[in-house]
């Protein structure tokens, strides 16, 4: 169980990160990276820093959906337990009884489901969604969690700024 | 030695010695999802046809050098082997190691545990690469061929999945170790530390986190606090003397020594360095721990002290009343095992176990106790006292201080069940 927090440990490494910090290479092993080859790559933390440009509303998420992830998660975004695909939406007042974690009743960051589809769906094709289409699949499955209205649009501007109903659901260990 | 040999007897699954090898493989039903019981689905393999071998194998020569093609196999005899979850689909997957039949510390490779989110990627080395870059003064790209120029360390360590045991909180039947405590496997890593390739790049003094992320198709992120990443995190390519198995990230992984397996980040192509955790899939809506009063615990990293016997263990059956060796492994993501003990009457009394080397730091250990049975029922049970002076705790108190809705985590005392005619079930089943 938990004995010490990692606040604590940080303290400890905060005089020692600046010693290396201020170091010189020891080997110069190593090729720079470009712009370019940053370009490649994404990681969209709770601020939307690194969210790309485009845009996508429910309309649009409702079609991409029904292509794309019904399949696996539903026609209304249920889950289907014999293929492994969860539950999108509901669950909301379970988690001190039997919980339903989902989208809508655990998720703490909307930029966290926009990072998730962007990098890791649909299962059987990867990445192969636009960014216009992973913010409307967005806006399709938080409209459906009744997070969003039905006229909500995603963009690099909203998706940081949805309430999601657990953001205070978590606390650090 | 014993005095009933049942070894004879069909029905008893010693009639291959006191291990479980092929009942294991045959049938045997678990649960480790939260809600479902499912029949294990065993990894399809070829069937072990017993070896051909003559009567006397000094009477004739034995086999031709080189006809292994110059990487040897075990014996057709062995027949141990990881058994997959129960799971719908087979790119999002765990298997578990065989415990029970493990002999020594360290886990053969090929039966170290797996846990996939999208599959096992196909990767070619020459065209691999790690980028670090973020809140450094030199973002860099390092080629396999560069890491390998770095000053190297060779450590062992356990790697254990957070959900290990994590139907014991609802008191699901594991029947046997190797689905209770399998997803737990010990191999020797070598690497570069974290350390050396941050002076290359130049860390920002304000850095707190790294986002590590793996080049699967799942594209598996995690945040990993810098403290953790510089006191002894590795950025690993060799296991057990030669390069990491396919399946646990070649050709190359991240290994946070005590860290829950699922931020041992598998086929490692990018780290990130940050003030804030980016707050990934992974860290939020999966590896977090629900409390009772509905707040979720996130960022528990390490896997806290924790034993089991292996042998006597689910599903074996003692051939009759005598001596054995009880032995099991004990560890701890905190550092060093102290001690192990073990009792033999459900907790009543503990006993020292002897430890079979001296621990090394976030690593496995094998303990054992000599034991002579005298045919009455038995609960045995272990404990690990790690190098902080934490006990391994009870079911009771595990669940009491963590509510029933957690689900990651669990470390408590695992009992066994002897029965007066030698079978061996969980305690609590």
């Amino acid at each position: 169980m938990r004995r010490r927090s990692w606040r604590g440990a940080l303290l400890a490494v905060a005089f020692a990160v600046p010693a290396v910090a201020k170091a010189a290479p020891a080997t110069g092993i190593g090729t720079r990276l470009t712009q370019a080859d940053l370009a490649q790559v994404f990681a969209i933390p709770p601020d939307g820093r690194g969210l790309p440009a485009g845009q996508g509303g429910v309309v649009q998420g409702a079609a991409v959906y029904a292509q794309v992830c019904a399949a696996c998660h539903g026609e209304n975004l249920q889950g289907v337990k014999t293929i492994g695909a969860p539950a999108l939406i509901g669950g909301r007042g379970t988690l001190t009884t039997k919980p339903l974690k989902t989208v809508e009743s655990y998720w703490p960051y909307a930029t966290t489901l926009f990072d998730y589809i962007k990098r890791a769906m649909p299962m059987n094709a990867p990445g192969s969604l636009t960014n216009d289409q992973v913010y409307a699949v967005c806006a399709y499955i938080l409209s459906r969690a009744h997070i969003v209205p039905p006229d909500a649009v995603m963009d690099a501007r909203t998706v940081p700024s949805v309430q999601m109903p657990n953001h205070a659901g978590f606390e650090p260990n | 030695m014993v005095e009933t040999d049942r070894s004879e007897d069909p029905s008893c699954p010693c009639t291959n010695g006191m291990f479980t090898a092929r009942p294991q493989r045959r049938r045997f039903l678990f649960a480790a999802g939260a809600a479902t019981l499912a029949g294990a689905k065993t990894v399809s393999a070829a069937t072990n046809a017993a070896p051909t071998v003559p009567p006397d194998p000094t009477r004739v020569p034995g086999r031709g050098t080189g006809e292994d093609g110059g990487y040897g196999s075990r014996s057709g005899f062995e027949t141990a082997r990881r058994v997959l979850g129960p799971v719908p689909n087979s790119l999002t997957t765990w298997t578990f190691t065989p415990l029970a039949e493990q002999v020594g510390n360290l886990t053969a490779s090929g039966l170290h545990y797996e846990r996939h989110h999208a599959g096992i990627p196909a990767i070619d080395p020459a065209r691999h690469g790690l980028m670090v870059h973020g809140l450094v003064e030199r973002p860099l790209r390092f080629s396999m061929a560069d890491l390998k120029r770095l000053p190297l360390v060779t450590r062992r360590h356990f790697i254990e999945c957070s959900g290990n045991t994590g139907g014991a909180y609802q008191r699901l039947p594991l029947k046997t170790v190797q689905v209770s405590h399998g997803l737990l496997s010990t191999s020797e890593w070598t690497g570069v530390p974290f350390a050396a390739v941050a002076r290359e790049v130049g860390i920002v003094p304000h850095a707190s986190w790294v986002l590590a992320e793996g080049a699967d198709a799942a594209v598996m992120t995690r945040s990993i606090p810098m403290e953790k990443m510089m006191r002894d995190a590795v950025l690993a390519f060799g296991q057990n003397g030669e390069a990491i198995r396919p399946e646990q990230g070649y050709p190359l992984r991240l290994l946070l020594p005590g860290f829950e397996g699922n931020t041992n980040i598998k086929w490692l192509r990018r780290l990130q360095v940050s003030d804030k955790p980016f707050m990934t899939r992974e860290e939020t809506s999966k590896y977090t721990d629900l409390m009772a009063n509905g707040i979720a615990r996130q960022f528990v990293f390490t896997m806290e002290a924790k034993s089991v016997i292996t042998f006597p263990s689910g599903e074996m059956r003692l051939p009759g009343p005598g001596y054995y060796e009880i032995g099991g492994l004990a560890w701890s993501g905190r550092g060093r095992v102290k001690s192990v003990q073990v009792s033999l009457d459900g907790g009543a009394n503990w006993h020292n176990a002897a430890l079979s080397e001296a621990p090394q730091p976030m690593c496995t250990v094998r303990f054992s106790l000599p034991w002579r049975w005298d045919g009455k029922p038995a609960e045995l049970q272990s404990r690990c006292i790690d190098e902080t002076g934490y006990v391994q705790p009870s079911h009771a108190a595990l669940v009491a201080a963590r509510g029933l809705n957690f689900y990651y985590h669990y470390n408590a005392i695992y009992p066994w069940n002897v029965a007066a005619d030698g079978s061996v079930t969980h305690a609590a089943a």
